[in-house]
Order: structure tokens, then sequence, then C-alpha cells
């Protein structure tokens, strides 16, 4: 019992940095129907800013976890230079392949940027927090789990409640009745980039406190699982990548700990990763929409 | 170009090219400045030219696009490599160099079998959706068959009995004689162009102008997204075996990782979706390039990436396309005047 309870708390920390990304991808998908492949490289980009940053704060003596601030500029900074310079150039002339190829390029040119400014090696973040355990529970879990709620309330009620948020929903549900009613669609859809990447900063911060490390291709396939998340909760539904954030952090580390046992050894804790995998191919197979989105059904 | 004289002289034509081009080649490798690494070179343009013709026929044909080839690919090494090991255990083909190549022929058919049943079984669900997600479940399915392989115990160390999971599998009996993968390639791209100028590919091309149109005409839309997958990942299974014997004697499963469907996808996008010339010169020229510029090769998917973007922005089906070099048409324009190549 003790082994499962530390074992949930796992996932629902691994869930929370999961549906933190998911958030960014969701949000990024309900408005222009991308699916932002970059968007797990711009956790890395978050990433290196806290590894340069972070001993700037030490050393300016303030206290590290700051650092985040300039780490959401920062990423915040690169998602709308990706959408002005590469995405929506591609989404005025291409077809829906020619963005998804373009969001691939995307991902691939962040990652080897990274490579050659700070090479391949991984980088040692310094320990950002010094929490104490609060029982058998480490300070770090908690505030990570405590953060991905409070983010996700605060987004919720930025989308349902404020001018732009608005102006978020009307782009997503009819792009050109928005331009009709005078919404500025560009703004909007920078706007959405900017806290969507904004957001992978906070990830990142979570993700380097955990592990304290940064490496080029840290982000792929963080970023892939918690996509799965998004679509698992329903793609473009601020709630629902919550949902599936927590559900795919939670399965992938039960499967971790209990898999081998279950299946007498035949299906081993390495197959975690495919677990998730099939999670995805299941729900995009019985229930595209996920748990939460809304059936839009084929039009024909 | 439509009647039948003309087809035959056409396919003369090529195969005529395509002799010359293996008498180049046969020159080229017994003049001696082929170092063995070169050959090696040689072998990954002819396995790049199958793998990125067949991954057009469900890009740039199906107008689909698929992030998990490298999987099929896996497919057909593994099981290319497992039956070649079993074999030379059993001594079975392997006393002279021409029982070498009867065995990867087989063990080659067994890999493209296998990785054609593969794509059944992941096409039949996985094509019930189409654009990013199918983009995303594709890549979902390479991924767990790459887990899978890393977790098979047949598949790693020594392999077969003695093997152990997790580990690259070693000891595989190479077969990098040039000529005979020449061929193999040769018939594999005759193979798919054909496929794509026979009905069947006039279908998949109007499955992908508009899906909603063709059912209304009556073709079964789904037959012909399951066949094109099928066959796309038959081949990728062929690639795959001659990437397997291709002299190094091992395999990792890092090999196919999702990068590595990437890497294709490269290679379709800036050839020309719906250009199967442009897919080989892709393939030869991405898979040499880098061979060539070593200093440069930090800085190689830095620039394939800038230049993809570029290419999107610019000319969204790629470089080539849908258009065909076509042998006959450039002889006819060589030699026969401006006007007859016209008419063609």
């Amino acid at each position: 019992m003790e082994v499962f309870f530390s074992q949930l708390i796992n996932g629902l920390r691994v869930g929370s940095v999961y549906a933190l990304i998911a958030l960014g991808y969701t949000m990024v998908y309900g408005i222009i129907r991308l699916i932002n492949f970059a968007h797990g490289d711009f956790i890395m980009v978050g990433g290196y800013t806290l590894f340069f940053t972070v001993p700037l704060m030490t050393a300016a003596g303030m206290p590290p976890w700051l650092a985040v601030i300039l780490a959401i500029a920062v990423c915040a900074a690169v998602g709308v230079g990706v959408e002005k310079l590469a995405y929506s150039p591609v989404r005025k002339k291409g077809t829906k392949m020619s963005t998804l190829i373009t969001a691939i390029a995307m991902s691939l040119f962040l990652e080897n940027l990274a490579q050659a400014l700070f090479g391949a090696n991984p980088k040692q973040v310094k320990t950002i927090f010094n929490l104490p355990n609060i029982g058998n529970v480490s300070g770090n879990t908690i505030l990570t789990i405590v953060l991905c709620v409070a983010v996700m309330l605060a987004l919720q009620v930025f989308v349902q409640r404020t001018n732009m948020g608005k102006c978020m929903r009307a782009v997503s549900e009819d792009k050109e009745a928005a331009i009709l009613m005078g919404v500025n669609v560009n703004r909007t859809i920078s706007i959405t980039f900017a806290i969507g990447s904004g957001l992978a900063a906070f990830a990142a911060l979570m993700f380097v406190a955990q592990y304290s490390q940064v490496t080029n291709t840290m982000g792929s396939m963080l970023g892939l699982k918690a996509f799965i998340a998004a679509v698992l909760g329903g793609i473009g539904s601020i709630p629902g990548a919550m949902i599936g954030g927590l559900v795919i952090g939670m399965a992938e580390s039960l499967s971790k700990a209990y898999m081998g046992a279950l299946t007498g050894g035949v299906i081993t804790s390495a197959f975690s990763d495919a677990i998730v995998f099939l999670i995805l191919i299941v729900v995009l197979l019985v229930k595209p929409s996920g748990i939460l989105g809304k059936n839009a059904g084929e039009k024909v | 170009m439509s009647n039948r004289k003309d087809r035959l002289k056409g396919s003369l034509i090529n195969f005529a090219g395509l002799l010359v081009l293996f008498f180049i080649l046969v020159l080229v490798m017994q003049s001696g400045v082929v170092s063995s690494y070169v050959r090696g070179i040689i072998v990954q343009c002819f396995f790049a030219i199958i793998m990125v013709t067949s991954l057009n026929l469900v890009m740039g044909f199906l107008g689909q696009i698929a992030l998990g080839h490298a999987g099929f690919m896996a497919v057909g090494a593994y099981t290319s490599a497992l039956l070649a090991k079993a074999m030379t255990q059993a001594n079975i083909l392997t006393a002279t160099p021409a029982a070498g190549v009867v065995q990867f022929l087989i063990c080659m058919a067994a890999g493209a079998l296998m990785a054609g049943l593969f794509g059944l079984i992941v096409g039949i669900p996985a094509l019930r959706l189409r654009g990013d997600y199918l983009a995303i479940i594709t890549l979902g399915f390479g991924e767990i068959i790459r887990v899978i392989i890393q977790n098979l115990k047949i598949a790693g160390s020594k392999g077969l009995a003695q093997g152990q999971a997790g580990q690259p599998l070693i000891g595989i009996p190479v077969m990098n004689n040039v000529y005979v993968l020449y061929w193999i390639m040769v018939l594999c791209v005759a193979i798919m162009f054909t496929f794509v100028r026979s009905k069947y590919g006039r279908a998949i091309m109007a499955i992908r102008e508009d899906d909603i149109a063709s059912s209304c005409v009556g073709l079964n839309n789904t037959y012909y997204k399951v066949l094109t997958f099928t066959i796309s990942a038959m081949f990728a299974g062929v690639a795959g075996a001659i990437f397997a014997h291709r002299g190094l004697g091992t395999l990792s499963q890092n090999d196919f990782s999702f990068l590595k469907s990437t890497d294709y996808v490269i290679m379709v996008v800036l050839g020309g979706m719906g250009s199967m010339t442009g897919s080989i010169v892709a393939a030869i020229v991405l898979s040499a390039l880098p061979e060539l510029l070593r200093a440069a090769a930090q800085y190689r998917m830095l620039v394939y990436s800038v230049v993809l973007v570029l290419v999107m922005i610019f000319k969204p089906t790629g470089l080539f396309g849908a258009y065909e070099f076509s042998l006959q048409r450039g002889l006819k324009r060589l030699f026969g005047g401006r006007k007859e190549a016209q008419k063609a």
C-alpha cells in the first residue's frame, strides 16, 4: 500500500508537468488547429534559460525561482517568433499538411540550434527550491501539483471571463466570423502562443526542479506525452488537458511499478512508454474527441 | 504517349537508361577507387531511395502524413536479420556467395511480408483518421514497435536462443553486393511507379483530392487507403532488410527512432510530394551530402529545418512538386527538335 501511495503521488507530480505542457498544446490547437510539434522544445528553451539565469539570481541574492519570470519571457518570445516567422506565412498559403511539416521542422530547428549553441551534453541546473518534506511527500511534488491546479484555474478564468479570452474562443469557433465582429485575429493568435509558451516555461521550472538536468532533446518525449494527454482530455479543453495530464502521469508511473507483477513478467516496466502510446491509440479509435472534448464530427 | 507502342518504347528507353547506369556502377566499382566507406554510402543511397519512394506513396499520393515509417523499416530489418541468423546457424544457403545472395533474397522477402503485415494491422485502425491525428497515431505505432523490439529477448545481443533484451543485435550476415542491391532497388521503384500509374494509383490520387467525391463515384476509400499503406510498409520492410545486412552486422532499435522517420519525411517533402523521381534525387542527395560534408555535419539538421520551412512557405508541395523527370521526354528534347517534344 505504501508503494502504491508513493507511486500515485509520483504519477500526480509527473502528470502535473504533463498537464502544464498539455495546456499549451490545447490552447494552440484550439485556436489554429495545429499540433505544435515545437511546443515540447519550448520547454527545452525554458530549461536552458533557467540554467543560465538561476546562478545569476543566486548571485544577486534573490530566490532562484524568480528566474522563471525571465524564462517565461524568453519562451513567450520564442513562441511568438516561431508563429510569426514560420507558422503564419505557411498557414496563409499552404495546406494542413504543410503547416504540420513546418511544425516538425521548427521542432528540429530548435533542438539542433540548442545543440549547436550549448552542446549535446546534459547541463546541471542548481537547486531551485529548498522545500521541507510534508509527511512522506516531498515539498517539490506538492508545489508542482498545487501550481498546476492554480495555473489551470487561472487560465480557465482568463478564457471564460476576460475580453481576450472571449476573442480566443471566438477565433477558435469561427475565424471569419470573428474577423467580422472586429476581433484582431493575428493579435489573438500571438497572445495565445505567448501564453502557451509561457506555460511551457512553468513546466520547465517544475521539471528542472525535480530532475535538475537540461538537454537539447528533453522536450521531444515530454512534448509527445503531453500531447497525448491533451488528446486524451479532449483537445481544445482546458480542464481536459489537466485531467489528461494527470491520467497519463499516473498510468505511466503505475505501469512502471506494477506491469511486471501483473503480467507475470511478460510485460515489464520498460514498456511504460508503449503503454502511453497505446492509450493514445485507444482514445483516438474509440473517442477521438477525448474525455471532455466536444464532438465536432466530420463535415460532409 | 497514350498508345501502346509509345509506352513500350518508353519502357525500353528507361530500361536502357537503367542498364547504362548499371554499367557506370560496375565501372566505378571495378576501377578500384571505391573504398568500403564509399560502398557503404552507395548502399545507404539504395535503401534511402526505397524508403523515400515508399513513404511518398503515403505522403504524396495518398496525401496523408505518416510519422512512423521507421517502425516498418525496423520490422523488416529485424525479421530479415533474425531469419538470416537462423539460416546461417543451420547452415542453409551459406556455402557460396551466390547462395548467400539467395539467402538474403529469402530473408528480405520475409522482412517485406512481415512489414506489410504490420502495415495492414496498423493501417486498418489508423486510416480511419486523417491529417494530424493520423500523423500522431502512426508516430505512436512506430514508437510501440520500437519499444517492443527493445524488450524482445530474441532481438538483442546474439539473438534467437542466446538473445538478451535491450541490447543491439550483433553478428548479422553481411550482404552488401551493390550489383544485386541496385537491381532490387530498381525493381522496387519500378513496382511502386507502375502502382501509382495504374488504376489503383489514380484511385488513391482521387481520394487525396477529395475523399467525399471519390466515395461518391464508387471508390472504396478504406480499401485503397489500407492497400497503399500496406504496400508502402512492405517496401519499407525491404529497405529495412537492406539496412540490416548493410555491412556493420549490428542493428539497434535506436536506428529506428522517431527522428529517423522525420529524416525520411524531410526527404519526401524536399523531393516533392507526388514525385517519384524527386524522391529518388532527394534520397541520393540527402544521403550522400552529410557524408561529403562531414565537417558541417553538426549543422546538417539545422540547415535542413530552415530549408524545410522555406520550402513550405514558397512551394508547399516540395521542390519538384508533382513533376516527374522522364528519360523519353528528355531524349526527345535533345535529339528530336522542339516540336516533337511539345507534342509528347
